[in-house]
């Protein structure tokens, strides 16, 4: 789960490290009333969960609250990447003398968090990592003792920053950290963090990524869920316990393990068709929640095929089966299905699917075979 | 004729009283597995499964009594880490965590102390090991697989099981298959595992079974063609998953151009690893 620029700097602010003075707006109105509050130039940042805010116009400076009013109209409009703007933040202007980058995620190989920084921030962080590896310089953490203070300064010293600022950028690099560790992120970045006209250091932008698993935990952060960052249909999967990813082919998969469902999709496009969607049921599913997977699979206008491949262990053929034909009972569609039920009570899963006039399959190949076939037919009508 | 379980396997379940943790117990007993012991906070001197097996309160307490030299772990996400270190401080050699959802920051915690303290942990999210004919840790089904000579080590559940059942149409028997998880940080790898296979006398080949996400796959090709000298075949699953999605499993992302199938593939083919175009396909590669 992503925070909102806003969010995350709140938090930052709480570990220690200097924000921006600023408030979040909903309306024109409310970004003119703040801009008047902290006195302009302002800048106007949209709050999307996406990347090319700037590019795409969605970061202002102006220089008084009517600018900043009309700033935000035009701002709050927008859509960005797919997503809309419904609230901007708006943040005293600083000068800016120069831009660091400072990160912590986790590093997957080295299973450790891995602190990161760069003279070369500001611009955009990816491209500096594919030109230049050398310009970003990394400390690996021990999960155990948590962030040191000499590797504060390793980085302070690799970055070539002055040494007057080291001791706030120790005290900032410690603050990340602990913001990091604290809410169970598995990013947290500042950048660009900037020197100042008045050489100080201020942490201008920011970005947190949570670890869904350990919502848990975090109940006040698990609120600041923002609803656009998925699609709706994703979000409404989660709420029953599937995993859903929505895909652009016209084969509905329905399958229930996360790896046989990504195998599932691979040999769909090796027999030449596409797949509509990646989507694992689960272990164990009942038919309830099957009913509500493909009733998922069927919401999505390109699906002209569905394909079903279950390996039964503890997730039950007949129960699955059951789970389809109710939902067939219920929704009005035409679409021809495939299913391949393998495993735990197979034959009357089977059985219950052959009386429905379902086409059955009796191996993964089979099934995709048949179901690029049906898609194909389907497309040419 | 195995690596890691056997016969000679004493497993105790920590979670044994919840739901799947006695589901899974009685399927382990039934495909005669050792299961000399169940750990329930609270629940120690009950009994289950008609008096079969004896609950204690602790892992200490089990093992004490018990000599139990394995363990496997039903509990749920937010508790499997205390219950991960729990074993580890009762000396347990093998833990293998079943359960899925651990937070990973708990999880770098967990595996940095493990590998100080000098157990072995299989998992998380894992189904667990099997070894055909001699013991079942974990969820894998016994019935869809014989005794053989193929070692099987795969990231995922299902897609193992249907892999196992490919081989078992085609009269192919497993020395032992074990699932090491699909979770980005986990107990053991891919190489792990590869490593005992080699060492292993009655193990002739070996399988794996990889997907999407962090370079584990890369690292086994390194590791092969350094090191085996027996037949590996592979399938990777997820060429069409797209970039920056979950596709499930926790692990399985494709991240900031790391971790692409395509990449495991051209790595596992370099060092003379086949690698199936779809799970049914193993069997053939393995002939």
């Amino acid at each position: 789960m992503k925070l909102h620029e806003y969010r995350s700097k709140q938090l930052f602010s709480k570990f220690g490290i200097p924000i921006p003075r600023g408030r979040v707006a909903m309306t024109a109105h409310e970004a003119k009333t703040i801009a008047r509050e902290l006195g302009c130039p302002v800048v106007i940042k949209a709050q999307v969960l996406v990347g090319g805010r700037g590019k795409a116009g969605g970061i202002r400076l102006v220089h008084t609250p009517e600018e900043a009013e009309e700033a935000a109209t035009q701002v709050l409009g927008m859509q960005i990447n797919g997503l809309p703007v419904r609230k901007v933040l708006v943040d005293e202007a600083a000068e800016i003398s120069s831009e660091i980058y400072l990160g912590v995620t986790n590093d997957r190989a080295i299973r450790s968090p891995v602190m990161m920084a760069s003279a070369e921030g500001g611009v955009d962080i990816e491209e500096v990592a594919r030109t230049h590896p050398d310009k970003i310089v990394r400390t690996y953490i021990d999960p155990l003792l948590g962030f040191q203070d000499h590797q504060a300064r390793y980085l302070a010293v690799a970055i070539e920053l002055a040494r007057d600022h080291w001791r706030e950028f120790i005290n900032i690099a410690c603050g990340l950290y602990r913001a990091y560790k604290s809410s169970d992120a598995t990013l947290a970045e500042i950048n660009p963090l900037v020197i100042t006209g008045d050489n100080r250091l201020l942490a201008l932008d920011g970005k947190m990524v949570l670890d869904d698993n350990a919502l848990f935990r975090h109940s006040d952060l698990a609120e600041m869920r923002d609803i656009d960052e998925e699609e709706a249909i994703e979000r409404e999967a989660r709420r029953f316990g599937l995993s859903y990813v929505k895909l652009d082919g016209s084969i509905g998969c329905m399958v229930n393990g996360a790896g046989l469902a990504m195998a599932t999709m691979d040999v769909v496009k090796l027999f030449g068709g596409e797949p509509a969607n990646f989507l694992d049921i689960g272990g164990g599913a009942g038919a309830d929640k099957v009913s509500a997977a493909l009733q998922l699979i069927l919401r999505d206008p390109n699906v002209k095929v569905v394909m079903f491949n279950i390996f039964g262990g503890i997730t039950r053929c007949d129960e699955v089966a059951r789970g389809i034909l109710a939902t067939l009972e219920e929704v009005d569609t035409d679409l021809p299905m495939v299913a391949r039920l393998v495993g735990t009570n197979e034959e009357e899963g089977r059985r219950l699917l052959a009386e429905a006039d379902l086409v059955t399959a009796t191996s993964l190949a089979d099934a995709a075979e048949k179901a690029v076939a049906l898609a194909g037919k389907g497309a040419s009508k | 004729m195995s690596i890691l379980i056997d016969k000679n396997t004493r497993l105790i379940v920590q979670g044994i009283t919840g739901r799947e943790g006695i589901f899974h117990t009685s399927r382990m007993l039934a495909y005669g597995t050792q299961v000399v012991a169940g750990v329930t906070p609270g629940k120690g001197g009950e009994w289950v499964l008609d008096g079969k097996v004896p609950v204690f309160d602790t892992v200490h307490r089990a093992v004490e009594i018990t000599g139990a030299n394995a363990s496997v772990i039903f509990v749920p996400a937010s508790f499997a880490p205390d219950a991960i270190l729990e074993a580890s401080d009762a000396n347990v050699p093998l833990i293998v965590c079943i359960t899925e959802g651990i937070p990973i920051q708990d999880m770098m915690r967990v595996r940095r102390f493990l590998d100080q303290d000098g157990v072995r942990l299989v998992g998380p999210n894992s189904p667990g090991l099997l070894t055909p004919g001699g013991c079942k840790v974990g969820i894998i089904p016994g019935h869809i697989t014989e005794p053989g000579n193929v070692g099987i080590v795969s990231r995922s559940g299902t897609l193992t099981y249907e892999v196992l059942y490919a081989l078992k149409m085609e009269g192919i028997g497993v020395s032992t298959c074990v699932g090491i998880g699909g979770d980005p940080i986990n107990g053991t790898s891919f190489t792990d595992i590869l490593g005992m296979f080699e060492a292993d006398p009655h193990t002739e080949k070996v399988v794996i079974i990889g997907e999407i996400g962090g370079r584990d796959e890369e690292i086994a090709a390194e590791y092969i063609s350094e090191r085996m000298t027996k037949q590996v075949v592979a399938f990777i699953a997820g060429r069409t998953a797209p970039p920056g999605k979950r596709m499930g499993h926790a692990g399985a992302i494709v991240e900031g151009g790391t971790g692409l199938a395509v990449d495991k593939i051209n790595s596992l083919e370099a060092v003379g690893a086949a690698v199936a175009e779809h799970p049914e396909k193993i069997p053939d590669l393995l002939k």
